[in-house]
C-alpha cells in the first residue's frame, strides 16, 4: 500500500474498524498473560494510550481480555504502549501508599531507530527509509538476535517493525523479565559498539584481541557489506564520503585479517582498518536508555503508527531478508471490508503472532 | 535488626575468636555494649575513612600504588585494619591490637548504616565508598586468604571440566584481557550466571555463552564485589525500616542526623535567591560564571534552539539552583524552543510538563536537586546529539582543547587542564578552568557541584561578603530543617545557638583544608 494513500485524518474512522475486526486480542492476551503462572500478571501490567488530539493517558490496566477489548474499542487509541508489571493494579496506583507502588518486571526491550544512522547513510535521512538503507535493520536484527540467543541464552524473542523507521525487540524469557535495571544496562552496553556524543568523532572502539562477540557480529556485517555499502550506499563513489571513510582509519588498531575486496581504490595501508569501517557503517545503534528502565513504555506490537498508517507487525526471523517494510499491512484499505478479507487478515496476523507466541509461551508454561 | 548497643546483653566471645577473619561481609551486626563515646568516635572515624576513599578515588586510579598508599596511611591513622595480617595480639603504638581494629571496623560500619540508609542519595554514596574500601582490602589479601573468604561466604560457583576448557580455549583467550594461554591451562574457570558478573559483561571483558560467563579464578574479585554491593543494598533497605526504633533514642538521633547531613553537603535546593536572576542576565552569566558543562549546554541551546532530555535535566536543574523561578524557567525554555522547530502548542503539551516536574509540581512532586559533579561525570554518558555530561570527562581531548582556545584560555593553562584530564581528575580540571577564567591563583574550595562553581564565581566577581553570608545561612537553614523534619514523634529541644555551635564544630572536622 503506497504511503500516499494513507491520510492521518481518516484515523478516527479507521481505528474503530481495526479494533473491532482485526486487532488480535486473544493472541495478544495469551502473550501478556504468560500462561497465568504468576498471579495478577496481566492485571498489574501498565498500558498507556495516546488518544485523539494528543491526549496521553498512563497507568491503564485491565482485569481480563474482555475488559481490554471493551476499553480499546471504546477509546480507539491512536497509539498503544506497553509498560511494566507493577506491584499493584496501575489504574489504582493513586490509592497505594506512596513508595509502595513499584515496577517489578518487564520484558527486556531494544529499540533500533534509523535516524541514529543518519551520519552513515546517504540515501535518506530523519524519518525516511528506503529499501537501500533497510538493510541496516536486517543486519541489526541478525546481530542482536544471535547475541541474545547464543551469548545470553535467551530463547523467546519477538522482533517487531515499529511502523515507520525502526524495529523493536521484546525478550520475553522469564529470566529477562526479572532483570534488574543494572542488568539491563549491562546487557545493552555489552551489545553496544558505537560510542560517543556530539563531541567525539571516532565512534567505534575496538580492542585487541577481538572479542568473540565482535567477531561473530563482523561475520554478519560481512555478508551484507559489499552490496550495502559499496553498491547501495556507494560510500566510495563520492569524494565526500571517501574522506569520511578515510577519517575513520586511525593508526593504532591491529587486525588479524583484512577484508579482501574493499578498498581496491585506496592504498594498501588502509586495508587493515576495514573492520572498523564496516562496523562504523553497519553495526546496530541502540538507545541504551530504552533498554535500561524496568518501567519504560514501548510501542505495543499491533499498534498503528499514526503517521504512516502501518501496523507494527512481528517480523518473521526465519524469512528476514524477504521482509519489506513497505508491504506491511496498513490500516487504510482501498475497499470496504469484506468478510473474506477480514478472515484472511486475521489469519495472517494469527499465524505471525502464533509463531512468536509459541516460541515465548512454551518456555514459561510448565 | 536489633541494635543492642544500648541494651544489656550477655558478654560476648573473646575478641580473637570473634574477629579471626581479616575481611568480612558485615553479615551479622555486633552484639555488645559500647559506650556513647565509642559510638561517636567509631562513627566519625569511619566517616573520615570513607571520605578519604572517595577523595583518593577521584584523584588517583583505583588500585594504583599512590591510591593504596594513601588508604593504608589513613587506615593506620584512624586505627582501622590496614595490612590484613593474621590474628595479631600485639598492640601497636596506638594501643589497639588487630582484633580490636577489626571490632572497630565492624561496629563503625553498622553505625553508619543507621545514618546512611535514609535516602536514595545517601545509600548510593555509602554503598559506593564501602564497595571501594572492600575492593582495596580484598585485593590486599593473599591468594590463600581469598579462597578462604570465598568458601566462608558461600560463593559456590561451578568450575568447568578440562575438556570443556580445552574446547573453549581460543574464545577464552580472546575475551578476557588478563587471560593468557598459561592462565587457561593452570587456573580453574568458573561458570557464573551473567547476572552475577555485570561489570564484566558491561565492559565485554569476559566470554559469555548461553547466559553464563567464564571467569578465571583470579577475576573472582569482581563477582565478590557485586555480591557485597547487593547484600549491602538489601541490608540498607532493611535498616531503613527499623529506623523509628533507633530514632526514639534521643542520644543517638542528633548524631546520626548530623553524620549523614554533613556528608551530602549542600544540595542547592533551598532557594534563598529565587528571582534574583533575570532572564536577560543569563547569556552574560553563562560566559562569566557557568562551569564549562553548563556553558556548553547553554551554547548548544542557543544554537540549536533545542536540547535533548539529558541536557534539559542537567541544565534545567542547574538553573533552578542558581535561582530561576518556575515561571522564569518556563519562559526561558519556551522562548528558545519556539525559535526552533517546536511551536508554542507543542511546547506546552510536551515540554512544559517536564519543566514543572523538575520543580516538583507534577507527578511524584519530588523537588529534584541539581546534579552534583559526581553524578554528571558518572551517570548517563552523552551520545550522538547530546550536549550534557562533563566536558572534561566526555569530550574528545582535541575538541576540548579547541573549545578552551575559543574561550580564550591561555595555551599553558590548556595544557595543565589536559594533563589533569589525562589523569582522570575531572573536577580538578574544572577547578583549574575556574582559576584561569577568574584570574586567581588557587581556589579555596574543593569543587564538587556545578552550582557551587556558580556561587563561588559570583563571589569573585563581586558581592563577596553578602554571598558568603547567604551561603552560610543556606547551610544553617538546611541543618535546621533536617533536624526538625526527622523528629516526627519526639519533642526536639529548639535549635538554640549552642546546638548550632556543636554541629558546626563537628562540621569543622570535615572541612577540607
Amino acid at each position: 500500500m503506497p504511503l500516499s494513500d494513507y491520510d492521518p485524518a481518516s484515523l478516527p474512522d479507521l481505528l474503530p474498524l481495526y479494533y473491532r475486526r482485526l486487532f488480535p486480542f486473544s493472541q495478544y492476551y495469551r502473550w501478556l498473560n504468560y500462561g497465568g503462572v504468576q498471579k495478577n500478571y496481566f492485571q498489574n501490567r501498565e498500558f498507556s494510550f495516546t488518544l485523539k488530539d494528543d491526549i496521553y493517558v498512563r497507568y491503564q490496566s485491565f482485569s481480563s481480555q474482555i475488559e481490554l477489548e471493551k476499553e480499546m474499542q471504546k477509546m480507539n487509541p491512536y497509539k498503544i504502549d506497553i509498560g511494566a508489571i507493577y506491584s499493584h493494579r496501575p489504574n489504582q496506583h493513586n490509592t497505594v501508599k506512596s513508595g509502595s507502588f513499584q515496577a517489578l518486571e518487564k520484558e527486556l526491550v531494544f529499540d533500533i531507530d534509523m535516524t541514529d544512522y543518519d551520519d552513515v547513510r546517504s540515501c535518506c535521512s530523519a524519518a525516511d527509509i528506503c529499501s537501500k538503507c533497510w538493510t541496516l535493520m536486517t543486519i541489526a536484527i541478525r546481530i542482536l538476535d544471535r547475541a541474545l540467543r547464543e551469548d545470553f541464552g535467551f530463547k523467546h524473542l519477538l522482533w517487531v517493525y515499529s511502523g515507520r523507521r525502526g524495529v523493536h525487540c521484546w525478550v520475553c524469557d522469564e529470566a529477562a523479565r526479572k532483570l534488574t535495571v543494572a542488568a539491563r544496562s549491562a546487557v545493552a552496553e555489552y551489545l553496544s559498539l558505537i560510542k560517543g556524543g556530539e563531541e567525539t568523532m571516532k565512534k567505534v572502539v575496538l580492542m585487541d584481541p577481538i572479542h568473540p562477540f565482535i567477531r561473530a557480529s563482523l561475520a554478519v556485517v560481512n555478508k551484507y557489506f559489499l552490496r550495502y555499502a559499496l553498491q547501495d550506499q556507494d560510500i566510495l563513489g563520492q569524494k565526500e564520503s571517501v574522506e569520511k571513510v578515510l577519517a575513520l582509519t586511525p593508526e593504532d588498531i591491529l587486525f588479524n585479517n583484512s577484508h579482501p575486496l574493499i578498498f581496491r581504490t585506496v592504498s594498501l595501508s588502509k586495508l587493515k582498518h576495514s573492520f572498523k569501517i564496516m562496523l562504523q557503517y553497519c553495526y546496530p545503534r541502540l538507545d541504551v536508555n530504552v533498554s535500561k528502565g524496568v518501567n519504560h513504555l514501548l510501542k505495543s506490537p499491533f499498534s498503528v503508527h499514526p503517521k504512516t498508517g502501518r501496523i507494527s507487525v512481528p517480523i518473521d526471523i526465519g524469512n528476514l531478508d524477504a521482509f519489506d517494510p513497505f508491504a506491511v499491512p496498513t490500516i487504510s484499505l482501498d475497499r470496504p471490508m469484506e468478510a473474506e478479507d477480514e478472515e484472511n487478515a486475521e489469519e495472517t496476523k494469527e499465524n505471525d503472532k502464533d509463531a512468536a507466541d509459541r516460541r515465548k509461551i512454551r518456555g514459561d508454561e510448565v | 535488626m536489633q541494635f543492642s548497643e544500648r541494651r544489656k546483653r550477655v558478654g560476648s566471645r573473646p575478641q580473637a575468636e570473634l574477629y579471626g577473619q581479616p575481611l568480612q561481609f558485615y553479615g551479622q551486626p555486633p552484639l555488645e555494649n559500647i559506650s556513647l563515646t565509642e559510638f561517636e568516635t567509631f562513627a566519625v572515624d569511619r566517616l573520615k575513612l570513607l571520605k578519604t576513599v572517595e577523595n583518593v578515588g577521584v584523584s588517583y586510579l583505583k588500585g594504583s600504588p599512590q591510591y593504596v598508599k594513601k588508604l593504608v596511611a589513613e587506615s593506620k591513622n584512624l586505627n582501622f585494619p590496614y595490612r590484613l595480617e593474621a590474628n595479631d595480639d600485639r598492640k601497636c603504638q596506638s594501643g589497639l591490637s588487630e582484633p580490636d581494629k577489626r571490632r572497630k571496623d565492624h561496629i563503625s560500619h553498622f553505625i553508619l548504616r543507621l545514618a546512611y540508609c535514609q535516602t536514595e542519595d545517601l545509600r548510593r554514596w555509602f554503598i559506593q565508598q564501602e564497595v571501594d574500601l572492600f575492593r582495596y582490602r580484598f585485593n590486599d589479601l593473599s591468594p590463600k586468604q581469598k579462597l578462604e573468604f570465598l568458601h566462608r561466604n558461600n560463593l559456590q560457583y561451578d568450575t568447568i571440566g578440562i575438556e570443556e576448557k580445552k574446547a573453549l580455549k581460543d574464545k577464552l583467550l580472546n575475551s578476557s584481557p588478563g587471560v593468557s594461554g598459561i592462565t587457561v591451562e593452570d587456573q580453574d574457570f568458573y561458570k557464573v550466571p551473567f547476572q552475577d558478573a555485570l561489570d564484566l559483561v558491561r565492559t565485554r571483558k569476559v566470554y559469555l555463552k548461553a547466559g553464563y560467563v567464564y571467569i578465571p579464578h583470579q577475576e573472582i574479585v569482581t563477582i565478590v564485589l557485586n555480591d557485597f554491593r547487593t547484600r549491602l543494598s538489601k541490608a540498607l533497605a532493611l535498616t531503613a525500616r527499623s529506623l523509628p526504633a533507633v530514632h526514639s533514642d534521643e542520644r543517638l538521633q542528633p548524631l546520626l542526623n548530623h553524620l549523614s547531613h554533613a556528608y551530602v553537603g549542600q544540595d542547592y535546593s533551598i532557594q534563598k535567591n529565587v528571582g534574583k536572576i533575570s532572564l536577560e542576565q543569563i547569556d552574560s552569566l553563562s560566559g562569566k560564571s557557568y562551569p564549562l558543562c553548563m556553558r556548553h549546554l547553554h551554547q548548544a541551546l542557543r544554537e540549536n534552539h533545542h536540547l535533548r532530555h539529558g541536557g534539559r535535566m542537567q541544565y534545567g536543574l542547574f538553573l533552578k539552583g542558581i535561582g530561576l523561578s518556575l515561571e522564569q524557567a518556563l519562559q526561558f525554555w519556551r522562548s528558545e524552543f519556539i525559535r526552533g522547530k517546536v511551536d508554542a502548542d507543542k511546547f506546552d503539551k510536551a515540554y512544559a510538563y517536564s519543566i514543572r516536574h523538575m520543580f516538583g509540581k507534577e507527578g511524584k512532586r519530588t523537588d529534584y536537586t541539581p546534579y552534583n559533579c559526581m553524578k554528571v561525570i558518572l551517570s548517563n554518558p552523552p551520545s550522538q546529539g547530546d550536549y550534557h555530561g562533563c566536558p572534561f570527562r566526555h569530550s574528545d581531548p582535541e575538541l576540548l582543547k579547541q573549545k578552551l582556545q575559543f574561550y580564550k584560555v591561555s595555551p599553558s593553562g590548556i595544557n595543565q587542564i589536559l594533563e589533569l584530564v589525562k589523569g582522570m581528575h575531572y573536577q580538578l580540571a574544572c577547578q583549574k578552568y575556574f582559576e584561569l577564567t577568574h584570574n586567581i591563583e588557587d581556589t579555596t574550595f574543593s569543587l564538587n557541584h556545578p552550582n557551587q562553581y556558580f556561587l563561588e564565581s559570583q563571589k569573585v566577581f563581586g558581592g563577596g561578603r553578602d554571598l558568603k553570608r547567604e551561603m552560610d545561612a543556606t547551610q544553617k537553614a538546611k541543618e535546621n530543617s533536617v533536624v526538625k523534619a526527622s523528629n516526627v514523634k519526639q519533642e526536639l529541644p529548639t535549635n538554640g545557638p549552642e546546638n548550632v555551635a556543636e554541629m558546626e564544630d563537628l562540621d569543622s572536622i570535615f572541612q577540607e583544608p
